[in-house]
């Protein structure tokens, strides 16, 4: 044993220097591999299809618009990125009005039963909701206008509000709220003007995560919209529909629903990682 | 909101001390009302279809017929029992190739070093990224003639493959898929079960000359199983409801010969490319039993591994 640790000393220094290496290695490659993808989308998304079937012109090619103004020109785009900033933006607003009073309750009066029984939504996949939605909204023919399309998105919306903010609201200390409640505030006083306050960035991790699942879904939006209120994926998902696949305009497409997104994580990134793996730690 | 609280907290309205003894109700009861009507009316409808005959025009008439549309679905080896099979296949496979990897690339990133800003911001672009899209972008990388993939085999002298198009490469290519979009998520909440680990165990063990593999396998992954199993449910649950990129790149019935069809697939097929509301009903009353019986044999799971 005393030996062992004697020759450990100078043998981890060496060890260290080549597992550096190998680490550095390693991590270039997993950044690699994970953003390679995208940029060889963005790439294609300026190139012309002639040189889309060019191997030898994977990066050196002259760079062209002609697909973004096929995407902007042919079909309309504006009003389909309209579609899924208000379809997302609401169904937020709305699940936050919903949810975070719930998650406050649920935290404070650890309400269990009634977390999992809204949690259960997480579990239950789309599809098998989907078709008595479908029922309910064309006898009330309002498929196609944006109400069913919001109240689908905040069926993903709320349960993930409502996970992120009990987590939020579990590490907050009551010991304000019970001192604003000494002063005079009744409880529901003291949640809404002590409590909520301190919940801006749980709010903001909340409100971010909820917009972006509801920017990407793609199922409700797929049986549930209309010509004028389609969202971005289904219309990406149009655009195959055709003949041919036009892959410059495919891959202009996929990167004006995707890169928005994706700066908007660039500049959230705490949040996002904060929310995404909320509760996770607890076990 | 605040002023009206304000006064009423001057006046002290019956409203307003009802409201403050039953808060818990008040402000949880919306919420709850809410999910129930878009859950329990719907599937308590589900249910009712799965014993009809309902199919063409939404609003046509049909009958109970029984359990004629389980008899017919349960026997149905061509369709049903395949789709089962797939989304077995691609679930658990996805699911256990996301939690080797994404522990594998956390241990990675676990101890600082220079530039790891860029490298998790790297790894946050899939997690985000819109399905649909992320599909149509493999999809060009996968194209069996003009796709980068086939060129990349070609340097290691490997003949090019069928992916996405070929009956027997279609699923495991859109696990990869999955795999490449959902791993960092499983990175993500193992690093942060592993940021919250106190270094004293690591140390102790390297103390008494354990080597890194022992110290990761009776130490640190002891320590982290909680969040392991975690992410597991959680990955595993959203791999079963995978439809967003099987769907975009595979169509209808998932591909001519029905390779990728899972019962998300098949369900939204029955439904709403064929019609067959009944049938397509009795195939998700199933599919959410067994989701069930999933859940409930990994809660054990996790009781028996937590005591």
């Amino acid at each position: 044993m005393t030996a062992s640790i004697a020759i450990q000393a100078p043998r981890r220094r060496q060890k260290g220097r080549g597992y550096k290496a190998f680490r550095a290695i390693m991590l270039v490659l997993v950044a690699l591999v994970f953003l390679a993808p995208v940029v060889w989308m963005v790439l294609a998304s300026f190139k012309t299809n002639v040189d889309i079937y060019n191997s030898e012109a994977a990066f050196i090619f002259t760079p062209t618009t002609k697909n973004y103004e096929t995407v902007f020109g042919q079909a309309d785009y504006v009003q389909y990125i309209w579609n899924s900033f208000f379809v997302a933006a609401l169904a937020t607003l709305l699940s936050l009005l919903l949810a975070v009073p719930a998650a406050y309750a649920m935290s404070r009066f650890v309400m269990k039963k009634s977390a999992v029984l809204v949690l259960l939504a997480r579990v239950i996949p789309g599809v098998s909701l989907l078709v008595p939605w479908y029922f309910v909204f064309s006898n009330l023919r309002i498929v196609g206008t944006y109400t069913p399309l919001v109240l689908s998105h905040m069926f993903v919306s709320l349960p993930l509000i409502l996970y992120i903010m009990m987590s939020f609201f579990d590490s907050l200390p009551e010991e304000l709220e019970e001192q604003a409640q000494v002063d005079g505030l009744t409880p529901i006083g003291a949640f809404l003007r002590i409590t909520l306050p301190l919940s801006v960035p749980g709010i903001a991790t909340a409100s971010i995560l909820s917009f972006i699942f509801s920017w990407n879904n793609f199922m409700f939006a797929l049986v549930l919209s209309g010509a004028s209120t389609k969202t971005l994926p289904v219309a990406i998902f149009d655009f195959v529909g055709y003949a041919s696949i036009d892959w410059g305009g495919l891959m202009a497409a996929a990167v004006v629903v995707t890169i928005p997104i994706m700066v908007i994580a660039l500049f959230t990134q705490k949040y996002i990682v904060s929310g995404l793996t909320a509760g996770a730690t607890k076990g | 909101m605040s002023t009206t609280t304000g006064r009423a907290v001057r006046t002290q309205s019956s409203f307003s001390l009802w409201a403050n003894r039953n808060r818990k109700w008040v402000l949880a009861a919306p919420a709850m009302v809410f999910v129930a009507l878009l859950i329990a009316f719907p599937l308590g409808w589900t249910l009712y279809l799965s014993f009809t005959d309902a199919a063409g025009s939404i609003r046509a008439p049909h009958d109970i017929i029984g359990f004629e549309n389980y008899i017919d679905v349960l026997s149905d080896t061509d369709r049903f029992w395949p789709a089962v099979g797939r989304t077995a296949f691609f679930t658990i496979g996805a699911m256990v190739v996301e939690m080797v990897l994404g522990m594998l690339i956390a241990l990675l990133l676990w101890r600082p070093f220079r530039g790891q800003g860029i490298v998790r911001v790297i790894i946050l672009l899939p997690l985000v990224a819109t399905p649909v899209a992320v599909g149509m972008m493999w999809r060009l990388i996968f194209e069996p003639t003009i796709g980068f993939a086939n060129q990349f085999l070609s340097w290691f002298g490997i003949p090019p493959q069928p992916w996405l198009a070929g009956e027997a490469t279609a699923l495991p290519t859109l696990m990869f898929v999955d795999i490449w979009q959902w791993t960092p998520m499983v990175v993500l909440i193992l690093l942060a079960g592993l940021t919250s680990l106190s270094d004293e165990p690591d140390e102790a063990a390297r103390v008494d000359g354990a080597n890194a593999w022992q110290r990761f396998w009776h130490v640190t992954f002891p320590l982290v199983m909680p969040t392991f199993i975690t992410a597991v449910l959680l990955r595993g649950i959203d791999a079963l409801k995978t439809f967003d990129i099987l769907y975009a790149t595979k169509g209808k019935g998932g591909g001519s010969f029905h390779e990728v069809e899972t019962l998300n697939v098949y369900a939204y097929g029955l439904s709403f490319d064929y019609q067959k509301y009944g049938e397509s009903s009795t195939v998700l009353i199933i599919f959410f039993l067994m989701i069930i019986g999933c859940i409930w044999l990994l809660t054990i799971r996790k009781k028996r591994s937590a005591s």
